[in-house]
């Protein structure tokens, strides 16, 4: 009945609206992969300058200058852009209406990239704004990415404020306040009035931690609640639950970036709160992860059959793995040993790889050939599916393991140098996993081609069943 | 078609927004408003312009993404100094606490490492100083020049690292950064017992964490001890051959005051520091840094021991008493 009444709707969607969407969702995707190219490419090289610091020389390749470069291409090139040209798809199709305005989008897709090309070369000429983490852009250019995010906020409310349901679907909630939230979180970071010395650094680890949960965690999680119905065909598990950890994320994920800061001056308290909210977040990480496993249950089998499916199960698994560790992370006993050792990048990994690169992966190659007939081919799904998960397996685990190592040198009082010393074999297998990971996104970027530009019709034939997913019973 | 409602896009846009807003003005912008009125601690200066400049320099080039300036309150911290205060960071804006550390912390790099002539060596090239150091080289903060300039700092390079023809000079930024290094100096905290003058023997013993752990006092261990405490304090000038670096830093191979009888000297230098002595022949224009408020006595003595034997040294062995002597008689 309801897939009765949406493609009755559906009708109500000319050929060029699908077009329009298609392109949007198309072009920010390739621009998004572009960013990841870069931005891995330079992560590789800077790997490759632990184990030899002379490689790549000069002011305009030194470490310092790549590392932020590395991180910012990461989240604002890359991540930001694939997962807004996604939620575009995901907020349109699920409410059953076309694109609010076209014209925005391209606006966005504009603002958005000015935006990573200028900060990219402030960066490189020297230009950063106090090496405060994921925050480096000279200010005038971070309000650049915020007017993008604004374009995108009210074209995606516009968006979904057309849609004929009542109901607002689940990856809506997810989509919408991700964008609105980060908006504020924009705006925190850059006015000056309460961030000097110590204030600037409770707002340095406020703005960090919420840079990434509340822009990348709903937003990948927005995904997941549609394309994982959309790949199996059937309702998620349990619409309650969701929405029940949409309400927690949102309490509890502001309240714990001190956790960044454990044993710094912030005041004891801060820290106890951040610690006692990171165990919080347990509640909607388990919740959502449960929620999307609880949906895959009885069909693990047509995981062997869908390289979408595939990557949405790791993205989902990398969630629920990279949050509990993060929790872990956050309790003194386990930050006295791994806090300020490479298991902190480990981590970081884990997340923005494992849990939110994997999710957009899994949304792009799950929605993108809906919106253009095109698909990419089985090898090429395939082997960039094993060189990511493999590289980032060595790569997590590699400096996972060096990191406990270098915390336990400074515990054991040795001289600081034999914490470098001991590091190197672990930082050979970052390079190791980090090349693997690189390869991967050339195999990406082949299939974004084929999905974009290649011969309609190329892969499998396509099931679609517009209507189950959306709605949910 | 009916036109959907808006109160529930409302509720769920506007509203999760709201209560978003809230968090972040409680977590966000009121503990900044908070802790950004924390008063300097006794002691904590603004920065100079000429600091300033470096500091500049510090943040363009990323230096904070390997290199924290937060001491925790560990044992493990110790060795970079008293744990931060609230009042250090009064004048600290943009905030470099950091987040890694890949190198070491920096927080009392000017006490910990005074000598300006080791830091320009160390920023040309790391691994002139620091064999093992993956730290870049920042040449390009440094002009070669056939000769130097008059009243320009000549950067001592060891033959290895050192440009042929020409010598080296460090640029305004590289002599800006140096000076901001040296700024970073932790001021006594006045209820602690962490200050150089006041510090105790037995209280030195614990408030260092350069310290190795203590195995049972044999002669085996404590050369063991001695050379990782050399490797954490002094290597870094004095190299691990123990022949310093020509024009720089002076040997301790073959050392008079290291191999004399009387080790008053000896003693006396780590205790106190030295400025522009005289060895061989050869003076040496910088200053090393005292140690007597970061090591106990037992540390001291198994660092002078182990100089004392090793290089082809043989100077005789020195006894806590000795120290603890030098240390009652005072600067």
């Amino acid at each position: 009945m309801m897939s009765a009444a949406i493609v009755a709707r559906r009708t109500n969607l000319s050929e060029s609206d699908d077009r329009v969407l298609a392109s949007v969702f198309a072009a920010y995707t390739v621009t998004a992969t572009l960013w990841l190219l870069f931005a891995t490419a330079v992560g590789v090289l800077l790997a490759y300058k632990f184990g030899a610091p002379d490689f790549g020389h000069g002011a305009w390749l030194t470490f310092g200058r790549l590392r932020p470069i590395h991180t910012n291409a990461t989240f604002y090139g890359w991540a930001s852009l694939a997962l807004v040209g996604t939620a575009y798809y995901v907020a349109a199709r699920s409410s059953g209406t076309r694109l609010y305005s076209a014209r925005l989008a391209w606006v966005g897709l504009a603002l958005f990239n000015v935006a990573a090309v200028a900060g990219t070369v402030a960066l490189d000429l020297g230009y950063n704004d106090g090496n405060l983490e994921y925050r480096e852009w000279p200010w005038p250019i971070r309000l650049i990415f915020l007017a993008a995010l604004v374009v995108t906020a009210w074209n995606l409310l516009a968006t979904v404020a057309r849609r004929s349901t009542q109901e607002i679907y689940l990856s809506n909630w997810y989509i919408l306040g991700g964008v609105l939230w980060t908006c504020i979180v924009a705006i925190v970071a850059i006015l000056p009035w309460y961030q000097y010395g110590l204030g600037q650094v409770s707002v340095s680890g406020f703005y960090m931690h919420n840079a990434v949960g509340m822009w990348f965690t709903p937003l990948a999680l927005g995904i997941f609640y549609y394309a994982l119905p959309k790949v199996l065909s059937r309702p998620i598990y349990s619409y309650a639950l969701g929405v029940f950890a949409f309400w927690t994320n949102l309490v509890f994920y502001p309240i714990i970036g001190a956790h960044h800061f454990l044993f710094s001056p912030l005041p004891w308290w801060l820290q106890t709160l951040a610690i006692v909210f990171s165990v919080a977040m347990l509640v909607p990480v388990w919740g959502g992860s449960a929620n999307f496993l609880l949906t895959m249950r009885g069909h693990m089998r047509e995981l062997a059959h869908s390289y979408p499916l595939m990557f949405i199960f790791v993205g989902v698994v990398g969630y629920l793995v990279g949050s509990t560790q993060g929790t872990l992370e956050a309790f003194r006993s386990l930050q006295e040993v791994w806090h300020l050792t490479n298991f902190t990048v480990g981590h970081s990994h884990l997340t923005m790889y494992g849990f939110v690169t994997f999710a957009i992966w899994g949304g792009v190659y799950a929605l993108l050939p809906l919106a253009t007939g095109k698909a990419p081919s089985q090898v090429g799904l395939g082997l960039h599916f094993w060189m990511a998960l493999v590289g980032s397996f060595i790569y997590v685990i590699a400096l996972s393991i060096g990191g406990t190592v270098q915390g336990l040198d400074w515990i054991h009082g040795q001289p600081f140098i034999r914490s470098v010393i001991d590091m190197q074999p672990y930082y050979v297998w970052r390079g190791v996993g980090g090349s693997l990971m690189f390869l991967g996104h050339i195999v990406f970027a082949w299939n974004v081609w084929c999905m974009t530009h290649g011969r309609a019709g190329d892969g499998k034939p396509r099931v679609v069943l517009p209507g189950v997913a959306e709605t949910g019973t | 078609m009916s036109k959907p409602p808006v109160n529930k896009l409302v509720l769920i846009a506007g509203g999760s927004t709201l209560v978003y807003a809230v968090l972040a003005l409680l977590m966000g912008i009121l503990p900044g408003i908070e802790l950004s009125r924390t008063p300097p601690g006794a002691g904590v200066e603004p920065l100079t312009a000429l600091q300033a400049e470096g500091r500049d320099v510090y943040v363009a080039n990323g230096c904070s993404y390997c290199h924290t300036q937060q001491v925790r309150p560990l044992d493990q911290d110790k060795v970079f100094g008293r744990p931060s205060a609230p009042g250090d960071f009064a004048y600290a804006t943009p905030e470099l606490l950091g987040s890694e550390r890949t190198g070491p912390d920096l927080t009392n790099i000017g006490a910990r490492q005074p000598s300006a002539v080791w830091q320009f060596i160390h920023l040309y090239n790391p691994r002139a100083v620091v064999p093992e150091s993956i730290m870049p080289a920042f040449d390009w903060l440094f002009d070669v020049v056939a000769t130097a300039p008059a009243g320009a700092t000549l950067v001592p390079l060891p033959d290895k690292f050192a440009p042929s023809p020409g010598v080296v000079v460090p640029t305004h930024q590289a002599e800006a950064l140096v000076a901001y290094l040296a700024s970073l100096k932790q001021t006594p905290l006045p209820a602690s017992g962490h200050d150089g003058q006041t510090a105790k023997p037995g209280i030195a013993a614990t408030a260092t964490a350069a310290t190795v752990d203590s195995p049972p006092d044999t002669d085996a261990n404590d050369a063991v001890k001695g050379k990782a405490l050399f490797a954490a304090n002094c290597s870094a000038c004095h190299q691990a051959s123990g022949e310093g670096l020509p024009g720089a830093f002076p040997p301790l191979k073959g050392n008079a005051a290291v191999n004399a009888a009387d080790p008053a000297t000896h003693i006396r230098a780590l205790l106190y520091g030295v400025q522009g002595v005289n060895v061989g022949g050869v003076v040496y224009p910088g200053s090393m840094p005292p140690f007597g408020a970061m090591l106990s006595d037992a540390d001291i003595v198994a660092i002078i021991n182990y100089e004392r034997s090793s290089w082809g040294n043989h100077g005789t062995p020195v006894t806590a008493a000795a120290v603890a002597a030098e240390r009652a008689k005072g600067k």
